[in-house]
């Protein structure tokens, strides 16, 4: 069989496409792009959700942390220019990611194009969501940066004043159900994907499975919380 | 034992195909799912009626022939093949619904025979390695680690079966292509075509029309050879080391 095949295919073509593009083409090499930059992304929401407890030492702590935020790297950097270059990161983390996943679902769902008369819900919640979790992310990403970044959609509304546009924002209901929503689906995209990143990047093993398993939940459960922390704080009182 | 049958009948590939009932009055728990088929279609011969199509052919668990969906989840209730199901799994009176593999990959020939030659063109594109036919090599000559000599037993015990491609949702075949790679690039006798192999499998993988993975789990949770689903992320490592060597 193998000298049959090797002769009709001729071998291998002799110069293969750069290896950006084969990767890119491949169902492999897709899923690593959406490993990537979902773990960029990931790294990223871990110092947010730290940096966003600042709110719970005050409008100065959080004003001033901000403010440093933007001195970051001076004066090898411009004011401003750490920020932006994050910015820009995590702008083609997400586009990568997004369109990622839009060709390779396309790709599942034509692979399926007949179901079973005999159904049965057989995998996980968090598993089954990743894709409209996925989107009800990518839109909560757009209100977000409207309500905190540039204050469009913010009822307070002040460059340089975080503290004061977080408190404005949970005092509002749907600020509170907008959020709330979106970090249980953070939690549950993390859950399932964290593993299935460490998966697609080769680092799984039978032995390691079920402590890849627990770091993802273990991670999912602290970024929703320590996320929630702050409408919780403003609600009760605690942060106002 | 009374049972209900709900069956996938299809006539052809071009035939649209619907789910047909028919009830079997006889079945005694130690038939196993194939001869309780076997029953059936006697009956339906009796009656001049088309016996149903599938495939089978060891009937002993090792060739992987006898696929089929049973319940919603393939080779049913008992994690291994059809042919070594019991009818004792299912209850007198039960309804037992019986669906072919789902896969664009895989078409649907007849009845619950479906085309599977897509996975021979994915081990005719690297499935193989690279040595001197004739009598059987000295078992001492190329030494083999117990730690890898243990992973390509376990990874080479797949039987190409199909329930993989069959129970995950996109269709998938990363656990069948994933057992193969893993077997072959873990031995000394696959060396030779360690980057070839992975490269050109999942390049014919793709082109086949199988899904990607997702990582669902499902495709491990239905083998009846118990491939774990490290194995794909073993043929992840493998292919992105393969892509890094150009
Ligand atoms: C643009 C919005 C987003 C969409 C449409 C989206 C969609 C998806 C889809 C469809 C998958 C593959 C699901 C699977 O493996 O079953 C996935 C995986 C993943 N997502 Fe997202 N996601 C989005 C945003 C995010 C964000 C904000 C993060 C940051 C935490 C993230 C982190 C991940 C990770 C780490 C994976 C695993 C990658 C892999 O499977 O190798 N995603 N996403
Ligand atoms: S008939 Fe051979 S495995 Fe079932």
């Amino acid at each position: 069989m193998a000298l049959a095949t090797r002769t009709a295919r001729g071998g291998r073509p002799e110069r293969p496409p750069p290896t950006p593009v084969r990767l890119w083409r491949s169902t492999i090499g897709k899923k690593t792009v959406m490993a990537v930059s979902g773990a960029l992304m990931l790294l990223y929401l871990v110092f947010h959700m730290l940096g966003n407890l600042k709110v719970f030492f005050g409008p100065d702590d959080m004003n001033g942390y901000a403010h440093w935020l933007r001195t970051v790297g001076e004066p090898v950097l411009h004011h401003e220019w750490f920020l932006w270059l994050a910015r820009v990161g995590l702008l083609a983390a997400v586009v990568a990611h997004g369109v990622a996943a839009y060709q390779l679902s396309r790709r599942d769902i034509a692979a399926r194009p007949v179901g079973y008369r005999h159904r049965r819900a057989r995998t996980s919640y968090a598993t089954r969501t990743m894709r409209w979790g996925g989107v009800i992310l990518a839109l909560f990403v757009v209100w977000h940066l409207l309500d905190l970044t540039t204050g469009h959609v913010n009822p307070n509304g002040e460059a340089g004043r975080p503290y004061e546009n977080v408190v404005a924002t949970f005092s509002t209901w749907y600020g509170n159900a907008i959020y709330g929503v979106a970090m249980v689906a953070v939690g549950l995209h993390v859950r399932h994907g964290f593993f299935s990143a460490a998966q697609t990047l080769g680092a799984g093993s039978v032995g390691r499975d079920r402590a890849l398993r627990l770091t993802a939940d273990a991670l999912a459960l602290v970024l929703t919380l320590g996320f929630l922390a702050v409408p919780i704080g403003v609600t009760t009182g605690i942060v106002e | 034992m009374k049972i209900t049958l709900r069956i996938w009948r299809q006539s052809g590939p071009e035939d649209r195909g619907a789910m047909r009932t028919y009830e079997l009055d006889g079945v005694t728990p130690e038939m196993s799912f194939l001869e309780m088929l076997d029953t059936l279609n006697e009956e339906l011969i009796g009656n001049g009626e088309e016996p149903v199509a599938f495939d089978h052919d060891c009937r002993e668990g090792i060739c992987g022939a006898c696929g089929m969906v049973i319940n919603g989840e393939p080779h049913g209730p008992d994690r291994t093949t059809t042919c070594q199901l019991h009818m004792r799994h299912f209850d007198d009176g039960a309804t037992v619904d019986v669906e072919p593999w789902r896969a664009a990959a895989f078409p649907v020939v007849k009845d619950l025979v479906v085309d599977r030659s897509a996975f021979d063109r994915v081990i005719g594109s690297g499935g193989y390695i690279t040595a001197p036919t004739g009598s059987a090599p000295e078992a001492h000559a190329t030494p083999v680690a117990k730690a890898a000599a243990d992973t390509a037993f376990e990874n080479a015990e797949c039987i190409g079966c199909g329930a993989c491609v069959a129970a995950c949702p996109n269709g998938s075949a990363m656990l069948f292509t994933a057992a193969k790679v893993t077997h072959l690039n873990t031995l000394p006798q696959g060396a030779p075509e360690r980057e070839s192999r992975v490269l050109d499998m999942v390049e014919t993988m793709d082109a086949e029309g199988f899904g990607g993975c997702t990582n669902t789990g499902m495709c491990t949770s239905v083998c009846p050879k118990g491939i774990p689903l490290a194995s794909i992320s073993t043929m992840n490592r493998e292919y992105l080391r393969a892509l890094r060597k150009g």
